[in-house]
């Protein structure tokens, strides 16, 4: 299957859930200061788990930064 | 200081602060600075926005390593969108992201001025405004938006002073007046401070707070000018209570006129 995530595609061979792909992408789990949304849904982190990333999905991976 | 203060709180959404100064969070030399320049400002709300994690630099560190969201207001802002319905998208993340529902509503409409587009604003603040949010919408400094903003149901206006990272201070003074003067909503003045002296103007046209970023991170010393827009503030929020004397064209002495010797 083929995602997109952030902007760049990736190929992987079966779907797998929220809180997988974070870990794939070595990105650090923040209560505060991470959200996922899937084809622009967001996923609020309890859903992690049980919410999937399917072949054709639109990831965003976003943190909070410096800005005024 | 401190103490006199708390008895004039600012109230947003319920909300009550100390601190009038509100700081952002970008451009400055390290997390640390950051944090240094929060402490020394005394401000308890701090901005900032949401971008894409850098998936290919894993062991970067982040702003939220160095300020506790617990401790400071944590005010996430839409910079960057142009649109209504992307800035709708990156207030929904920002809420999970912060884990909870202040957003400050930036659109922008022009990339040279950075002046915001109203139109797509007001189109956003309805629907966020809808969805629960506590929109603090940064605005032109137009009253006609900012009462029908207010109307809305936006916790605050943002009006620029000038644009955004100009350090041009207060452009036009009426406008904020006529803001101040039309809403009952905090006005909070956004963009374009140069220094602490630009701040006690603000406050004099009766602001309720000032947001400043660049005038901090581009100073100098930033740790200074946070201490000095410390003081700037208190000062500019007091003689605005204390009421100013009228302007007048011509001196009036402040001597008596009769017992002038040798006359």
């Amino acid at each position: 299957m083929r995602i997109k995530v952030n902007g760049e595609f990736f190929d992987f061979e079966k779907p797998f859930s929220v809180l997988e792909l974070i870990e794939i992408f070595g990105v650090k789990f923040r209560p505060v200061g991470l959200a996922v949304a899937i084809n622009e849904d967001v996923i609020p982190k309890s859903k992690y788990q049980d919410t999937f990333v399917k072949d054709g999905d639109s990831v965003e991976i976003i943190e909070l930064v410096g800005g005024g | 200081m401190e103490n006199l203060m708390s008895f004039d709180p600012l109230i947003i959404a319920g909300r009550s602060l100390k601190s009038r100064l509100f700081i952002g969070s970008g451009k400055f030399k390290s997390f640390q600075e950051n944090k240094e320049v929060l402490e020394a400002s005394g401000a308890e709300v701090i901005t900032v926005a949401v971008r894409r994690v850098n998936i290919t630099d894993k062991a970067k560190e982040n702003l939220l390593d160095y300020i506790d969201p617990n401790k400071y207001l944590v005010l996430p802002n839409t910079a960057g969108c142009y649109t209504s319905k992307d800035a709708i998208n990156t207030a929904m993340l920002a809420r999970e992201a912060t884990g909870i529902d202040w957003i400050k509503l930036e659109v922008i409409g022009d990339q040279k001025t950075l002046y915001p587009d109203m139109e797509q604003t007001l189109e956003a603040a309805k629907i966020l405004v809808k969805e629960g949010f506590k929109v603090l919408p940064y605005i032109f400094d137009d009253v006609v938006a900012a009462k029908k903003l207010e109307d809305m149901g936006c916790v605050a206006v943002m009006p620029l002073a000038s644009p955004i990272g100009s350090g041009l201070g207060v452009q036009n003074k009426y406008n904020i007046m006529f803001i101040k003067e039309a809403v009952s909503v905090p006005v909070i003045v956004d963009a374009g401070i140069g220094s602490a002296a630009d701040i006690p103007i603000v406050f004099e046209l009766g602001a309720d707070a000032v947001l400043t970023n660049t005038a901090l991170a581009e100073a100098q010393n930033p740790i200074l000018m946070a201490k000095a827009m410390k003081h700037a503030w208190q000062a500019g929020r007091l003689s605005y209570l204390a009421g100013r004397m009228p302007k007048r064209t011509y001196a009036v002495p402040s001597s008596p006129l009769i017992g002038v010797p040798f006359q």
